[in-house]
């Protein structure tokens, strides 16, 4: 992260007390699940969710919109992925390719 | 350890992977991205002030009402791109200051003032047409919030882009003063929409690593001259004259042939002597602060609604 710099005298310290990040989840229409579409600042959720209406459903890509304050998520580390993920990768008979069946055997 | 994590990096973004925002990734990568995307950002914002110039003054509601949401559009592109960037471990606050105090660079194009309605025509129409340009191969950018905030960015520009060339195309086809008025903003707005596109690929000395990080894909001058290619049949369909006498196709190239683009202009708008630079700074640091009671508000507003929810949480719980 760059040092933080000295801002421009022209500038009331209130700025540096920024409104938090929140991470926008917009479900485009019913029936789908939410996804995430990218973040925003908003002084509070409700305005969150009007700032999320503007930047991202200006298009009516949205049918509902989650917020959800982006210090609240807790994420797995990218250097635990093979820890994580690869007990999974020799599980080759989780999946019905494993299954050598005769032929006649249709839709299964 | 470090030459371990970078053999893999460059191998790993080499094979067109994605990197995400808590991936390792060499510091230079960062640097670069962060200047590039809020470079970019800020070019959406201050964007929006040459046509805002006309919203005003637009010459029928429907015009004007496209123009409002064309305008509002470039205000959600900079704001897809600061939060792409702020993955990247930036503060927003720190981005906007750095645009207010001239540190960081915004594109040359928005320095030059909007004289007449056909401005508007002329910047969806070559500015927006640019802007594509350079945006649609960035959908496939390496670092994945980029690419991201880009295929959202392209998928609105197109009626940027269209609502310009319809409304060049109305003044085309309208009275001799109206086609006027289109044929001088071509004037104007055509070498520097050709400068959109950076300095010449042999002057550009930051290209190779960003094409070797899958940042970039095309050179500067490959750009450029696909949007010469592009462009000369759509002046020719709006019939009015592209200022350049050197234009010339090329048969043997399959390209057309263009004149020599005027850098020291470039350089003198960039470093800030363009004929608006002051004026565009001045209208982003008053918005902020003039703003400032609104964000102070809003913050207070905020917490007040937070004291009293925790107020009645706690006479519930009583
Ligand atoms: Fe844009
Ligand atoms: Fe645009």
């Amino acid at each position: 992260m760059p040092p933080a710099k000295p801002l421009p005298l022209n500038f009331s310290v209130v700025d540096k007390k920024h409104w938090p990040l929140w991470e926008i989840f917009i479900r485009s229409r019913q029936g789908l699940s939410h996804r995430h579409v990218g973040s925003l600042h908003a002084a509070d959720a409700e305005m969150a969710v009007e700032n999320a209406r503007d930047v991202y459903t200006r298009r009516q890509e949205g049918a509902s919109i989650w917020v959800v304050p982006a210090d609240s998520i807790t994420a797995s580390s990218p250097d635990e992925r093979d820890l994580l993920f690869d007990p999974a990768n020799d599980k080759v008979y989780r999946h019905p390719t494993f299954y050598d069946l005769p032929d006649e055997v249709k839709h299964m | 350890m470090e030459m371990d994590l970078l053999q893999h990096f460059d191998a790993y973004v080499a094979a067109e992977k994605k990197i995400e925002p808590k991936d390792w990734m060499p510091d230079a990568y960062r640097k670069t991205l962060v200047r590039q995307i809020s470079q970019h950002a800020h070019s959406e914002i201050v964007g929006m002030l040459p046509e805002g110039n006309w919203i005003s003054r637009a010459p029928s509601l429907k015009r004007k009402a496209i123009l409002m949401a064309k305008v509002q559009d470039e205000a959600g592109h900079g704001l897809y791109l600061y939060s792409a960037c702020e993955t990247l471990g930036v503060e927003r606050d720190d981005l906007i200051a750095d645009l207010h105090s001239g540190k960081a660079k915004y594109s040359s194009i928005f320095n030059y003032p909007t004289l007449t309605w056909a401005d508007m025509g002329a910047i969806g129409w070559l500015v927006d047409g640019a802007a594509i340009m350079n945006q649609v191969p960035l959908c496939k950018c390496s670092y994945g919030p980029y690419a991201r905030a880009m295929v959202r960015v392209c998928k609105e520009e197109s009626f940027h882009q269209r609502q310009g060339f319809q409304i060049m195309l109305t003044l085309a086809n309208g009275t001799e003063e109206q086609k006027a008025m289109a044929q001088d903003a071509l004037n104007r707005w055509w070498w520097p929409s050709l400068m959109m596109f950076g300095p010449p690929d042999d002057n550009s000395p930051n290209s190779a690593q960003s094409m070797a990080w899958n940042i970039k894909r095309f050179s500067n001058d490959e750009l450029r001259q696909k949007f010469v290619d592009l462009t000369v049949p759509q002046a020719e369909l709006l019939g009015l004259t592209l200022p350049d006498p050197d234009l010339t196709w090329n048969e043997e190239t399959g390209h057309y042939d263009f004149g020599e683009i005027d850098w020291s202009e470039f350089q003198r708008v960039i470093s800030g002597h363009g004929p608006c630079n002051k004026e565009r700074l001045e209208t982003r640091r008053n918005a902020w602060d003039n703003g400032a009671w609104v964000r102070e508000a809003a913050q207070a507003h905020a917490e007040k609604r937070a004291a009293r929810r925790d107020a009645a949480g706690e006479t519930a719980a009583a």
